[in-house]
């Protein structure tokens, strides 16, 4: 797997938000590298303002107007997409990267018919004639496993609960066989046991399309579940790659570490939890050395002062951490400084 | 931990046979009328300085519980007791100080705080309205109650907007703290805040809890914040408890089949943890015409004819009790959860 080409690499990917004077710049994604494989899954995780976000609109070249992408590559499939025209991303969008957001109102058009909107990409991306189209919806919405697909292509999104809806949404980012999607918080708006349906729906729909799949989100316990991959995001840069379970097993960055601590868990219920004390940065105004700095236990002088490049503490591993630097005496920290 | 039977003291607050419907108007001229059983007969009672917990999916009716608890909604049959008082014989002064007792800290920090009002006007709020205090102890009161949730006494001055959503939520806690309540409901306290924040505030709640003797009702839908946090817990399916019992036997071995549903699709804490799934088909049916005889007959995957014809009733099972006609059978009793040591003493029939 590994020796085979990824599907996705970004390298040293940087989107920034400039306002309107051009004093003002958000760093809102930083020199972010990472591969997805085909048939793999990645979890991207990180808090509100982690840059994860805006790391999906720029894989989809979706930025709003203030945004740029300043540097780095972005190749899927042997194509750096950040240098196609707007037209060619569209032919890509929907066709061979799909997305899948969190509120299925919001991509559901109230006023068409859930199978006009099923149907669409396919008449769209491959010109498909109406009614092999319509035919092809009624197939997908089986797929997602909505009952009596045959009356419910002539119902609006109305008429469906929210798992229907999510579950239409993601026939809707399908229908094209794509080799991408992502998924921002696909599950967060459902009932426990809807959500549970829904993700072995998903990695269903994975297995049998040899999908790509990002998931795009906070709860820690959807990277366990679902990813075999794992992103850490914190304040614009990617602090912590690699697999799932080394990372959980052994996390190699103390912001990983604090928030696997952070949560509760079933079976530890009498613990006092590990909080993770102080707030994430102003991205507008970073500090000159790590990010985290400020919030890390194990802090030492140069955190501070310089921030720390991406180093390789094992193959297939990456971490932004003084700690994870194999040219350091000792990984243990050296000199701890009390957490501001 | 074994606090089921408050053997001598008397519950913060009791709930016997709680009952909200609410009328519904369907159709074009609202001719169509149908009752909505939000709540429908559920019994529990809250310990001083110990925690229940209510967990359930969208339309169980722990929200309605909330209201019900709060004085926002009157319920339309069975009664509250606060303190050994029924509330509905209660006069209006009493009244008053039941709701300057039951207090109440919401989801949304952003949404809960009037944006135009300094931190030290929204907390002390409550205070002015309820009680007569110089502006001097007024304000020394919010630097109290400041100190209390971890937040610098300058704080006070300041607007909402100043703070991050942690903060606000401490602000949010001052405030249900001003009129030292005996019971806090805590509805999704942070489930709108960042992963990392979160341990923040469990640990503040659990902190007070100790320090005051608080008791709370926690509604949350994240199962482990809710195991986490609770001493008692209270499964709710379609307005009705399905089981009820001390937190932690109650998460690691459910006794009725839709608990354990509902806990198997929590999501693991580790990828290592392997565990059966049971994956329910089919939604929460709406609550104006719930399933006859067990709500949960028709998604569960143990029914038997029974379950749709008889309403299973809470009995003593194993430490808790359940509401499932599997559970009143000896034969049936081995398939449940393993921990089902057989509860022969039930009478059957409803």
């Amino acid at each position: 797997m590994m020796a085979e080409a990824a599907l996705l690499e970004l390298d040293r990917l940087s989107t920034h938000y400039v306002s309107a004077q051009g004093t003002r710049v958000v760093r809102a994604v930083d020199e972010v590298s990472l591969r997805v494989h085909a048939g793999e899954t990645l979890g991207i995780v990180g808090e509100s303002g982690s840059g994860k976000s805006t790391l999906a609109l720029t894989l989809l070249r979706v930025l709003p107007p203030a945004a740029r992408i300043v540097s780095g590559r972005m190749m899927f499939e042997g194509e750096d997409l950040v240098t196609k025209t707007d037209e060619e991303m569209e032919s890509i969008r929907g066709k061979r990267m799909a997305m899948v957001l969190q509120d299925p109102m919001a991509s559901l058009n109230p006023l068409f018919t859930i199978g006009n909107q099923v149907a669409e990409p396919l008449r769209v991306h491959e010109g498909t004639p109406k009614a092999k189209a319509w035919e092809r919806a009624r197939e997908l919405l089986k797929a997602v496993r909505i009952p009596s697909p045959e009356a419910r292509v002539r119902q609006y999104p109305h008429e469906m609960s929210g798992g229907m809806r999510q579950r239409i949404v993601g026939a809707i980012g399908i229908s094209c066989e794509p080799r991408l999607l992502i998924a921002d918080e696909p599950t967060t708006s459902l009932d426990l046991t809807i959500q549970a349906q829904y993700l072995n729906l998903l990695r269903d729909l994975q297995k049998q399309h040899n999908l790509a799949l990002i998931f795009i989100t906070h709860n820690l316990g959807i990277v366990a579940k679902m990813c075999d991959q794992l992103a850490v995001m914190y304040a614009g840069r990617l602090v912590e790659f690699g697999p799932v379970s080394r990372i959980f097993n052994a996390p190699a960055h103390p912001y990983t570490r604090a928030l696997l601590s952070s949560i509760p868990r079933m079976t530890e219920a009498d613990q006092r939890l590990t909080a993770i004390e102080g707030q994430p940065p102003d991205l507008s105004s970073l500090p000159p050395g790590c990010s985290f700095a400020a919030r890390c236990p194990q802090a030492m002088p140069q955190c501070r002062e310089a921030a720390p490049p991406v180093f390789e503490p094992e193959a297939g591993r990456t971490a932004r951490c003084w700690l994870a630097d194999p040219y350091a005496t000792a990984a243990a920290p050296r000199a701890v400084v009390g957490a501001a | 931990m074994a606090q089921t039977n408050g053997s001598g003291s008397v519950p913060v607050l009791e709930a016997v046979d709680l009952t909200k419907h609410f009328t519904a108007r369907r159709g074009v001229f609202g001719g169509d009328r149908g009752t909505v059983r939000a709540v429908d007969g559920i019994s529990f009672k809250i310990e001083r300085g110990k925690t229940l917990g209510i967990v359930g999916e969208s339309g169980c009716g722990k929200t309605t519980t909330a209201k019900l608890v709060l004085g926002l909604e009157d319920p339309t049959g069975g009664s509250i007791r606060f303190d050994g008082r029924n509330l509905k014989t209660l006069d209006s002064a009493g009244r008053r100080a039941y709701r300057k007792s039951v207090q109440a800290v919401f989801q949304d920090p952003y949404a809960s705080l009037n944006p135009r009002m300094r931190i030290s006007a929204i907390i002390t709020e409550p205070l002015v309205t309820n009680e007569s205090l110089s502006r001097d102890q007024v304000r020394e009161r919010v630097q109290e109650l400041l100190d209390m949730v971890g937040l610098p006494a300058r704080a006070a001055d300041l607007f909402p907007h100043e703070f991050s959503g942690g903060q606000r939520q401490r602000i949010a806690i001052a405030r249900a703290l001003a009129l030292s309540p005996k019971l806090i409901v805590l509805d999704e306290p942070v489930s709108a805040l960042d992963v990392s924040i979160r341990a923040q505030i469990l640990n503040l709640l659990r902190d007070l809890q100790e320090r005051l003797g608080l008791a709370y009702l926690f509604i949350a839908h994240d199962l482990a914040a809710v195991a986490h946090m609770s001493h008692e817990i209270a499964v709710m399916y379609l307005g009705r408890i399905v089981e009820v019992g001390d937190a932690k036997p109650l998460a690691l071995r459910p006794q009725h089949p839709y608990t354990e549903a509902l806990f198997s699709a929590a999501l693991p804490s580790h990828p290592d943890e392997r565990r059966d799934e049971i994956i329910i088909a089919g939604e929460v049916p709406s609550p104006i015409n719930p399933p006859s005889g067990c709500r949960f007959h028709p998604r569960c995957p143990q029914a038997i004819p029974r379950c749709s014809e008889e309403v299973p009733v809470l009995r003593e099972t194993g430490g808790r009790r359940a509401a499932c006609h599997l559970l009143d059978d000896a034969a049936a009793a081995g398939s449940i959860a393993a921990a089902a040591p057989a509860a022969l003493a039930a009478v059957p029939g409803g």
